[in-house]
């Protein structure tokens, strides 16, 4: 139990930490960091699907394509030009206001039950891929045409056009 | 593995509600206060994270499969946005030499 709030503590800082570093590329790596943590959440829930495709997809893909265009951007230097001091209050302020409204919604429920796995072998592969492959075939096939779509666009729009230049 | 999943056990489902608003609210703030586009755009994946936790969350406390299933897409689409965003991204960087927001302006009449 004790665990759970230790890597919930963990996120959450190292989740500050990636929004109030100036240097990008330590961003980058406390976001990696922060999805790490993520995927000890999803073990934690026995969600071990999940877990392997978050620490795959999230820390392995998504995040080297941050850091491959950071650096191919030559940005790994604190060259960010810094927002007035009165927008990043305002901003900080409008976000503590979200936090304070979703909390304070949440204290008109009761205290909740403890989550308990009903179903121990809900998050394995065999399972979820029964459910994917009858419950949820069209949207899975609709999402490799979505990946493919996705694909072809960043390529055409990455392109350098050789007639235009 | 017994033990992982005792260890869960007590956690009641507030506290992750809580934990992944303090998430949410984090990635929102991260993107009003940056002006770093890619930087904004790590916001945006925190905010798209923190939906999935709470969702698989659910997911386990309901003893529902459809929720990881959700989860399952919500990262296929991430792995697409960030793709085109960062060819997007690029393009930009390409015409204008910066990654600054405010040099995105121009569609501002």
């Amino acid at each position: 139990m004790s665990v759970f709030y230790f890597v919930a503590f963990l996120s959450i800082f190292f989740a500050l930490m990636t929004i109030f570093t100036r240097n990008p590329v330590h961003s980058v790596l406390y976001l990696v960091i922060t999805f790490f943590t993520f995927t000890v959440h999803y073990i934690l829930l026995n969600a071990q699907f999940l877990a392997v495709v978050n620490f795959i997809v999230y820390m392995g893909a998504i995040m080297v394509l941050f850091l491959f265009v950071l650096m191919l951007l030559n940005l790994n230097k604190d060259s960010e030009p810094l927002k007035s001091n009165l927008v990043k209050f305002m901003g900080a302020i409008a976000g503590m206001c979200l936090l304070i409204t979703l909390a304070g919604s949440l204290r008109i429920l009761e205290v909740s039950e403890s989550v308990q796995l009903k179903n121990p072998d809900i998050g394995l592969v065999a399972n979820l891929g029964k459910v994917l492959f009858s419950d949820f075939l069209l949207p899975f096939e609709i999402s490799s045409i979505l990946l493919l779509t996705a694909m072809v666009g960043a390529v055409l729009l990455a392109k350098n056009d050789p007639k235009k230049v | 593995m017994e033990s992982i999943v005792q260890n869960i056990q007590g956690v009641p489902l507030n506290h992750y509600i809580l934990f992944c608003s303090i998430i949410f609210a984090i990635g929102v703030t991260g993107v009003l206060i940056r002006r770093n586009v890619i930087i904004i755009m790590m916001s945006v994946e925190l905010m798209l994270n923190s939906v999935n936790l709470l969702l698989t969350a659910f997911s386990v406390h309901n003893g529902d499969p459809a929720g990881q299933v959700f989860v399952f897409f919500i990262m296929a689409l991430a792995a697409a946005e960030v793709a085109v965003g960062l060819a997007i991204i690029v393009m930009v960087y390409r015409n204008t030499r910066s990654v600054d927001i405010n040099a995105l302006n121009r569609l501002r009449g």
